[in-house]
């Protein structure tokens, strides 16, 4: 990809460039020519279904998978150069920890493999410890921990070594609500310090709260990007939503809504108006048709109905 | 209920190739090494290798190694490599030296004067001229085989020395023979001596026979005496040690490499490979590890057997330190390449439980090895088992200096190197995908 290198060359060192980057396993194409940039000091949402192309885009990031072509530069550096590992932190989805290791351990460990000195490495591990709120349990065995603090643990190992951008694989995967507002804290914190940040998850209030910009990913393309309201503004302009439940012959109702270029799920049914006069007339006609209506509410399109919209609702997995 | 229980479990099995294999393959294999070892002998007793030095060169010595010769149990040697026609035969000294470096397990020595007095029916009075077996007593069996056929040998070999003895004892014990019957006797004496006669001038292979064995306390005067492992009790503590020792090192190192496996479920082993952390780095990171971890389990295992069986450790520490080394470092590497080909705990366990097994099988951790088949014997060259055992067994066993274990050094380091750098090429797989 000549004219992605040369784009990117042209471009001062930014912390995640990728241009072109396509990669296939056996006939399956993973990434079809994915193009992203994440502006210094950002926080850029990944979305995209489960086997989109997530993972393996933030494993190339990582320099974890070798591209069949296309180029992914951190901060100017071939990704898997020893300088872009030292400014990369990497937070996976698993929990990358050792369980038999204490919190203080796991820490001292990930932080030599990185390279620290004694000195920044005994500073670097009091930092993330009261950063993850585990200085009480720094002496216990990380099997020994409860969900949330497994989690807080496995985010601490991958920012040891202060890197200057951080990839998060869904970091709230299965923790209480307390634990998610603790870790949304933590990364708020990271923003405060200037780190750029590559978020990945499925919660699209977490990418609402957190993102300053979001990219959607599909069967390997980045379908869509922009903020949050650039996203909505686009897939839906100026329109609102009307979510409605019927009462009535389910096969009628189906028929009615189709016809009317709504969406129906689970026995509710979704419109989009430009404005709010255009309600009362699609009530009239479903009496009309013999359809009784249970109840009516109308909304701003969110993230949600963009992802929706986009990626469609049939099962991926 | 029970039904679907049993289909449930059945399903379960079907699917897991690893159960399957340690369920059926490894039992066949056993059974097949174990046949090979003990079945594929039709019921013959291995050929032992003896070497023979005659110092007497009497007519009686000559006979007597004739049919040592052609008794088909034995192997008999009198000069170094047979191949060099212009080595010099054994002399008491080198044959010696030979079964205590574990060339052969058992030599006689066939003094002057022997020929003179061939038999004794209540021990000999004259001890120097004595037949002399030198033994190495880590093998229990060869020295009774020897024994026994060597009174066999002298009663079908020599009958005409065997008579003229056994005439001289009766004239002792009953006063002599009548003249009608020293005449008689003497007749038959010269046919046998023809007999003894006409067979020297046959090759002596053209008289094989099998073996019956002759038993203890023949009336060949013999000698016994342990060249090696004086201390029998002790010495097979060492042999124990390292037999035992090595086929659960195999065991422990595998195991112990699996935790590339457990990392790489965890996705630890990705997370370390983004760092700066490589992947060379790693293997030799634990590699070094597991060689550790192997010598210090065979350091306990000896020091086990120096505290409770009273083993000879202390006196053979820099050979152990080198043989325990070594093999450490065999059994570290072959542990990591295991666990770099296999894709999980699960295949692990099955496929490292039926390799360590069949290489402790045919290698002589759980059957000494110059028990076994020559074929076997030389199948177990293939494994860590035998090339560690050997080594030890020639610091503990036969105190033979540090530079005799260069041929096990050479190659239990040579395996190590070679496991570890094929483990290093199988791991890219791990590196990128």
């Amino acid at each position: 990809m000549p004219s992605a290198v040369n784009e990117l060359s042209a471009v001062a060192a930014l912390p995640v460039e990728v241009a072109g980057l396509l990669k296939r396993f056996g006939n399956l194409t993973a990434l079809d020519g994915v193009s992203l940039r994440l502006e210094p000091g950002q926080c850029l949402g990944l979305l995209g279904p489960n086997g989109a192309g997530k993972s393996t885009l933030i494993r190339a990031i990582v320099g974890r998978v070798l591209p069949d072509s296309g180029q992914v530069r951190i901060f100017g550096a071939e990704a898997g150069t020893a300088a872009a590992r030292q400014s990369l932190g990497w937070i996976p989805q698993e929990l990358a920890i050792y369980p038999r290791l204490t919190c203080r351990e796991n820490l001292v460990s990930f932080g030599k493999y990185q390279g620290l000195s004694s000195a920044r490495l005994a500073e670097q591990v009091a930092w993330c410890l009261k950063w993850a709120a585990l200085e009480d349990r720094a002496g216990d065995p990380a099997g020994k921990l409860s969900g949330g603090m497994k989690r807080r643990l496995n985010m601490a190992a991958g920012i040891i070594h202060k890197p200057r951008l951080v990839l998060m694989d869904e970091p709230t995967v299965g923790v209480d609500p307390q634990s998610r507002n603790r870790i949304f804290e933590m990364i708020e914190h990271l923003r405060s310090e200037g780190m750029s940040i590559l978020y990945t998850t499925h919660y699209m209030e977490e990418a609402e709260r957190l993102c300053d910009r979001i990219a959607i990913i599909d069967h390997g393309r980045i379908i869509a990007e922009g903020s949050n309201e650039e996203l909505v503004r686009s897939a839906f302009g100026t329109r609102s939503e009307v979510t409605a439940r019927f009462t009535g012959t389910q096969d009628a109702i189906a028929a009615w809504v189709e016809q009317r270029g709504g969406r129906l799920s689970e026995g509710t049914a979704q419109f989009t108006v430009t404005r709010p006069a255009e309600i009362a007339p699609l009530l009239d006609e479903a009496s009309t048709r013999g359809i009784g209506i249970e109840d009516v509410s109308l909304r701003r399109p969110n993230l949600e109905s963009v992802f929706l919209h986009l990626t469609g609702r049939e099962l991926r997995d | 209920m029970i039904f679907a229980i049993v289909r449930t479990a059945f399903t379960g099995l079907r699917r897991d190739r690893a159960s399957l294999a340690l369920s059926f393959v490894l039992p066949i294999a056993f059974f097949s090494i174990f046949a090979v070892i003990f079945g594929g002998q039709h019921d013959t007793i291995p050929q032992v290798k003896l070497i023979v030095v005659d110092q007497d060169h009497s007519p009686a010595s000559r006979n007597l190694l004739r049919g040592l010769h052609a008794e088909g149990s034995l192997l008999v040697i009198t000069r170094p490599d047979s191949k060099e026609k212009a080595a010099p035969d054994f002399t008491a000294a080198t044959a010696e030296a030979a079964v205590k470096a574990g060339t052969v397990p058992v030599a006689l020595i066939i003094p002057a004067g022997w020929g003179q007095h061939p038999i004794a029916f209540n021990g000999s009075d004259d001890k120097a001229s004595e037949i002399q077996l030198l033994n190495d007593q880590s093998d229990a069996i060869a020295p009774q085989v020897v024994s026994g056929l060597l009174q066999k040998a002298a009663m079908t070999a020599m009958p005409a020395s065997m008579a003229g003895e056994g005439e001289k004892y009766m004239s002792s014990y009953i006063g002599g023979l009548t003249p009608e019957q020293k005449k008689l006797w003497d007749a038959n004496l010269a046919r046998l001596n023809d007999s003894e006669k006409r067979r020297d001038e046959q090759p002596a292979t053209a008289a094989k026979s099998t073996s019956s064995g002759f038993g203890d306390g023949g009336i060949i005067p013999v000698h016994t005496r342990g060249v090696v492992g004086e201390h029998q009790n002790k010495n097979m503590i060492s042999f124990y040690a390292a037999a035992i020792g090595v086929m659960f090192l195999l065991f422990t190192a595998s195991g112990s490499a699996g935790s590339l496996l457990d990392e790489q479920d965890s996705g630890t082993l990705d997370r370390v490979l983004s760092s700066h952390v490589t992947m060379t780095t790693l293997l030799a990171g634990k590699l070094t590890f597991n060689t550790m971890l192997a010598f210090a389990q065979l350091t306990v295992m000896f020091l086990w057997g120096w505290a409770v069986f009273h083993l000879d450790f202390f006196t053979h520490i820099p050979g152990f330190f080198v043989m325990g080394l070594c093999t450490a470092f065999a059994v570290a590497a072959f542990g990591m390449l295991l666990a770099s080909m296999c894709h999980s705990r699960a295949q692990l366990g099955a496929v490292s439980t039926l390799l360590i097994l069949m290489m402790s099988a045919l290698g002589g951790s759980m059957f000494p090895r110059f028990l076994m088949p020559e074929s076997v014997q030389k199948a177990g060259l293939f494994t860590i088992n035998a090339w560690a055992i050997d080594g030890f067994t020639k610091v503990f066993w036969r105190d033979q200096p540090l530079s005799e274990l260069w041929p096990q050094v050479a190659v239990l380091l040579g395996i190590g190197v070679v496991l570890f750098v094929t483990a290093r090429r199988v791991a890219r797989r791990w590196e990128f995908s």
